[in-house]
């Protein structure tokens, strides 16, 4: 990558140094007339070894870093890229529209959907503009307007889960956060339209599960979903946020560990070193996943829909060690 | 249901509207003041081409703007008996109706009409604000029951545009009750899986925006248009306080949760056909331009 402020984890160091080698080795091939083909050729199978070294055996933590990282694709990445016509709806009807909550109707390979999602920002303008991402009970409320609309309408619902958790505000606990989650996942359970959840980056807690209970649960590769943060888990159950690595371990939170837990359907492979190394493949990759699920979601009928997202939350658990 | 029965004969004379702005050379803008050239208004769709503020438009252009090459079916509406209480205020209540008549050529403050948006067919309600300050009484309530029922018939989109004061006082409580009787008219629209969209256009106050002008599965607003259910003045005198500026506009309506979509004229077409096409399950129609 090129763009010189993007923050680099410690594990990306080697793959930034030799980075840095290449591109200034072409600089320098522009500058004068040296063949530095033989050395560039070395210095590409290098990084390349490099990368696949590096994320081979990544961590849980390392993989919360990268679900993290600033520059991971984001929402609204995968909505422009992915719904044709998307057309944003706003408003619980009740007291705001919340920004965090992207909702909206489009057409998604040719198919009348709707979307919701939440946005964290990219720079801090973006950042405040989107609350980080944590969505308030008016984002929760709007998400089910639209997943009402999308009923009616027989819209499938595609939801991109990326947030550290719903907003922890004396506002939000006034307007009643955990009446606006409860009553979303609800009528999640409610839709008789196929309903895909993907985590794009973090599935923080009830305000990720708000718009995952869905007939399929697709995550990223170096995504996570958790229960609660792993800051919030080392503090509470270690007493000390020092033990944030150890607790992220023994939280189970990657998308490897949910899938062998049974609570996810399917992962999705991100490029070498992370979705935000290669924007244009991952979102391509989610939408062949949507789009694979959707489809064989859209046999079945309304009823039928519902009935299994119902069976599918029930067996949960009860379909380990078999 | 006889199709043929429900349509009016175009009158020659709305084409000669008396106020029609198009007929003075010169107009003010009554956002910032500027003298307006009307042939260039026309051409800018009746937006300040100064201040960007968006003048009322008058409901023919409306609808011309909305449906696709601006060709749609004027539906007639059930005759409704005058003035129900005998109304006298300064003036007669019938005096008042054959004023608004003559002026607007109008019976009353309502058009209904279908025809194609985006290709696909679609009914319109649209109330006139010229004719009463666009006020809900009987006439306008049984204007919207009848878009309902085309449109439940005719399994098509409802679309209502308000632009409206509130409420008809001088038909009492039967205008009150028409706030009942329009919910229950887009309520059974809502019922019958068809989209109804709601497009607030300046002013949806009073007893509109407190009844079907809200309940849409979208929301439309044009840029800046005034919405609310009580009148600033009457805020103003009650909390004893000036109002912030912005307050009850489409852009404030937004922000606090109550309207989906706020476009500039020249953009609520292209909205329009975007969210009933999805909603439809239908390819839009490329030759979707509005006849500008
Ligand atoms: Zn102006």
């Amino acid at each position: 990558m090129d763009k010189k402020d993007t923050m680099v984890l410690d594990f990306e160091k080697n793959i930034v140094e030799i980075e840095a080698k290449i591109g200034a080795l072409k600089l320098l091939a522009e500058d004068e007339a040296v063949n530095i083909d033989d050395e560039l050729s070395r210095l590409q199978k290098k990084l390349e070894k490099q990368l696949i070294s590096s994320y081979a055996n990544l961590s849980p933590w390392q993989k919360a870093q990268i679900a993290r990282h600033p520059d991971r694709p984001q929402c609204l990445d995968y909505v422009n890229a992915l719904i044709e016509d998307f057309t944003p709806l706003c408003g619980d009807r009740r007291f705001a529209d919340d920004e965090t909550m992207i909702a909206g109707i489009g057409r998604f390979k040719g198919v009348s959907v709707a979307v919701l999602g939440q946005q964290k920002g990219k720079d801090l303008e973006t950042r405040v503009k989107y609350n980080f991402g944590m969505a308030k009970p008016e984002g929760y409320r709007k998400a089910q307007r639209i997943m009402d609309l999308a009923n009616k309408f027989s819209l499938p619902i595609l939801c991109f889960v990326d947030t550290d958790g719903a907003y922890p505000g004396v506002d939000a606990e006034a307007r009643g956060q955990a009446e606006a989650i409860a009553a979303s996942i609800e009528k999640c359970l409610q839709m008789k339209v196929p309903v895909v959840s993907t985590v794009i980056g973090v599935g923080g807690s009830g305000g990720a599960i708000a718009i995952a209970t869905a007939n399929r649960i697709l995550m990223l590769e170096n995504s996570i979903y958790s229960v609660i943060s792993p800051e919030g888990c080392a503090s509470i159950l270690w007493r000390s946020a020092d033990k944030v690595k150890e607790a992220t371990e023994a939280m189970k939170l990657t998308a490897q560990d949910l899938k062998k837990l049974k609570l996810i359907d399917e992962i999705i492979t991100e490029p070498v070193g992370g979705a935000h190394r290669d924007v244009a493949y991952m979102v391509e990759k989610v939408g062949e996943a949507i789009s694979k699920n959707l489809n064989e979601l859209l046999k079945f009928s309304g009823e039928d829909l519902k009935k299994q997202r119902t069976e599918k939350f029930f067996t949960m658990g009860r379909n380990l060690d078999k | 249901m006889n199709w043929l029965r429900d349509f009016v004969r175009p009158k020659v004379k709305k084409a000669v509207s008396t106020k029609d702005i198009a007929d003075n050379l010169w107009c003010k803008c009554p956002a910032c003041g500027q003298m307006l050239f009307s042939k260039e208004l026309k051409k800018s769709m009746y937006v300040c081409t100064n201040c960007d503020h968006h003048l009322r438009l008058y409901l023919d252009k409306r609808l011309n703007m909305l449906f696709d090459n601006g060709e749609y079916n004027e539906i007639s509406l059930p005759k409704i008996k005058d003035d129900p209480l005998k109304f006298k205020d300064t003036k007669k209540y019938t005096d008042r109706l054959k004023a608004y008549r003559k002026e607007t050529g109008r019976e009353d403050a309502i058009i209904v009409a279908q025809g194609d948006i985006g290709g696909v067919t679609s009914v319109i309600a649209a109330i006139d604000f010229n004719f009463m300050g666009g006020s809900m009484g009987q006439a306008v309530g049984e204007g919207i029951v009848k878009a309902a029922e085309i449109a439940i018939k005719g399994k098509c989109p409802l679309i209502t545009v308000a632009a409206s004061g509130g409420a008809r006082m001088q038909e009492g409580m039967l205008s009150l009750m028409q706030m009942a009787r329009t919910t229950a008219a887009v309520n059974l629209v809502k019922e019958n899986k068809l989209p109804f969209i709601s497009i607030l256009t300046d002013p949806t106050t009073g007893g509109v925006s407190a009844s079907f002008a809200m309940l849409g599965d979208v929301h439309i607003a044009e840029k800046g248009c005034l919405i609310g259910f009580a009148g600033q003045r009457v805020i103003e005198q009650t909390i004893r306080e000036k109002l912030p500026a912005g307050f009850q506009r489409a852009e404030y309506l937004k922000e606090h949760g109550m309207v989906d979509i706020v476009v500039r004229r020249d953009e609520m077409k292209d909205e329009l056909v975007k969210v009933i096409s999805i909603l439809m399950h239908k390819k839009p129609n490329l030759n979707r331009l509005a006849l500008k």
